[in-house]
């Protein structure tokens, strides 16, 4: 790392890059490998023992705790709640943020006051955001009262097992597809007016357009939005727990919920790193298909 | 193609309506804020009808949402400005660093998102512990300087590749010093992308709702005031445990 940069003629020759000392990375990395790394490496040992959290009595029991993970039947429900909501929740999420983009992104004369307010559930906190749906959903409460009026009664998404994950996946979308709108957009502005204003003079329609200029420009939009979105999806935790709390029964426990009942209330850590493990797996597989599938385009 | 067609008051108007849909909950949200809770069981929909402000008075005084927006605002604004001194000058190494060493460290630092932070929580709150820093927001700010860096470190390092580096050159010239370079040069060029992390890990920072929970303490089981925003909102999700040093 020592090199000869104090010497102005060896600074000259080099067009490009300048020797900088290591010493500007030291503070970060110190942080990151007391905060992150060795935490982490200490977590994922743990993931081999009977360690409750609490104390100091450490077993090394091998892979009994995936052993168990892999035989125990709310393991394979809370993977399979993680994967349907992660890819409702990416689809859902991306193709009303697009849409959402096209019409913010069009002439409309209200389109800076709609970029903002459609934008503003974003900023808000994601546990509030879950109360503030658990309240909507109640029965008899705002969202039923309206369901009502359309003719649906008895109106109750989070309290029926086989709709509360649609109930939870709603929450999400429209917390987020703001988020996915603002990406997308930034996109098209990026598209210069000339190549849309080509295609409409040799006669190509709004679809058109969009489905042979615009859209094949949004790849590398896409490829953020999409990785995002999956990845934060297969996080959920914080709007299940504000708005079913995995339930009822385990309807909606995902990964996460199940994580941190195991490590964190019935004093199972090393059986709940050993999920968190799974959970690493799943977002690792998503980012290096992301890298593969768009590496021509870098993410800027 | 530039003019207000009948097209585009077709598109206004979807787009109202759809604007409508996603505003809907924030105003409950507002709604619900000023009014009693009976007025709110009988009528979910209605609008409030006089100025109500009960809500407040008891979230700041049972609540204690005083004490916990300062703590919110002490440990964002710490975390944050941590993230900004550190993570600024790690991504001058990462992005100007001569041979591999810059882009092999900035790996290293960048595969720190795909972990889920909740593997390293609890024997980083025992080495909190350990140094006396147990239900003390200092290891809350720490924490989310951690979890954030590898963000940060992203955003700085994408943006420094694309500062062109004739200005840190000619000023070498000149003869600064590699850190006059970075604080007088490179720092004021890098204003549009501090904008950028001040915004995104501080929502993330005031946001953050499971650790404060865990290293200072569930409002309902613990005697501490430290507490933030987010922990405050809610009476412990499952009723976490409380820190024992709290």
């Amino acid at each position: 790392m020592t090199t000869d940069i104090a010497r102005p003629g060896a600074v000259r020759r080099r067009t490009r890059r300048l020797g900088v000392p290591f010493w500007f990375a030291v503070p970060a990395l110190v942080f990151f490998v007391a905060l992150v790394a060795y935490p982490t490496v200490q977590g994922i040992v743990y993931a081999f023992t009977d360690w409750s959290g609490l104390g100091s009595a450490i077993h090394f029991n091998g892979i009994d705790n995936f052993v168990g993970l892999f035989s125990d039947p709310q393991t394979a429900g809370a993977l399979i709640n993680t994967l349907v909501m992660a890819v409702t929740i990416t689809i859902a999420q991306n193709v009303t943020g697009l849409a959402l983009a096209l019409g913010v992104n069009s002439r409309i004369k209200t389109r800076n006051v709609l970029r903002t307010l459609l934008f503003a559930p974003v900023v808000m906190t994601p546990i509030i955001v879950g109360y503030l749906w658990q309240f909507l959903y109640v029965p008899n409460g705002p969202v039923a009262s309206i369901a009502a009026a359309l003719g649906w009664s008895n109106f109750n998404v989070l309290g029926d097992p086989s709709t509360a994950i649609w109930g939870v996946v709603s929450v999400v979308v429209w917390q987020y597809s703001g988020y996915s709108m603002v990406i997308f957009l930034a996109g098209m502005q990026n598209i210069p007016e000339e190549i849309t204003e080509a295609a409409a003079l040799d006669g190509a329609g709004a679809i058109k357009r969009f489905a042979y200029v615009t859209w094949p420009l949004l790849r590398t939009p896409t490829a953020i939005n999409l990785t995002l979105s999956l990845i934060t999806s297969l996080k959920l935790f914080d709007q299940v727990v504000a708005t079913t709390q995995g339930g009822p029964g385990y309807a909606t426990q995902t990964l996460s919920t199940l994580l941190y009942n195991e490590a964190f209330l019935y004093n199972r850590y090393g059986y709940g790193i050993a999920l968190g493990l799974i959970v690493f797996a799943l977002i690792a597989v998503v980012a290096f298909a992301q890298m593969r599938l768009f590496r021509d385009r870098s993410l800027q | 193609m530039t003019r207000y067609r009948w097209r585009t008051l077709i598109v206004e108007i979807v787009m109202i309506a759809a604007a409508l849909v996603f505003v809907f909950p924030l105003w409950m949200l507002i709604s619900v804020g000023f009014r009693s809770s009976p007025e709110v069981a009988t009528n979910p929909l209605g609008a409030p009808t006089s100025l109500y402000l009960d809500n407040f008075v008891q979230a700041w005084q049972t609540g204690g949402l005083g004490p916990a927006f300062v703590n919110s605002l002490v440990i964002t604004v710490l975390a944050v400005a941590i993230l900004v001194v550190i993570g600024s000058g790690a991504s001058y190494y990462f992005a100007r660093a001569l041979g591999k060493g810059g882009g092999r460290w900035y790996a290293f630092v960048a595969a720190g998102m795909m972990v889920p932070f909740q593997i390293g929580v609890l024997p980083l709150y025992r080495l909190f512990t350990q140094l006396g820093l147990g239900g003390n927001p200092l290891s809350v700010i720490l924490f989310n300087a951690g979890v954030q860096l590898p963000l940060t470190v992203i955003l700085y390092t994408g943006f420094m590749r694309q500062i062109p580096a004739e200005y840190e050159e000619a000023a070498r010239v000149d003869g600064a010093s590699t850190f006059q370079i970075f604080t007088r040069v490179v720092a004021p060029l890098l204003l549009p992308v501090t904008g950028t992390v001040i915004i995104l890990d501080g929502i993330a920072i005031w946001n953050e709702f499971f650790t404060p929970l865990l290293y200072l303490g569930a409002p309902t089981t613990s005697r501490c005031r430290c507490r933030s925003m987010g922990s405050s909102g809610s009476t412990g999700p499952t009723g976490a445990r409380s820190s024992p040093d709290c």
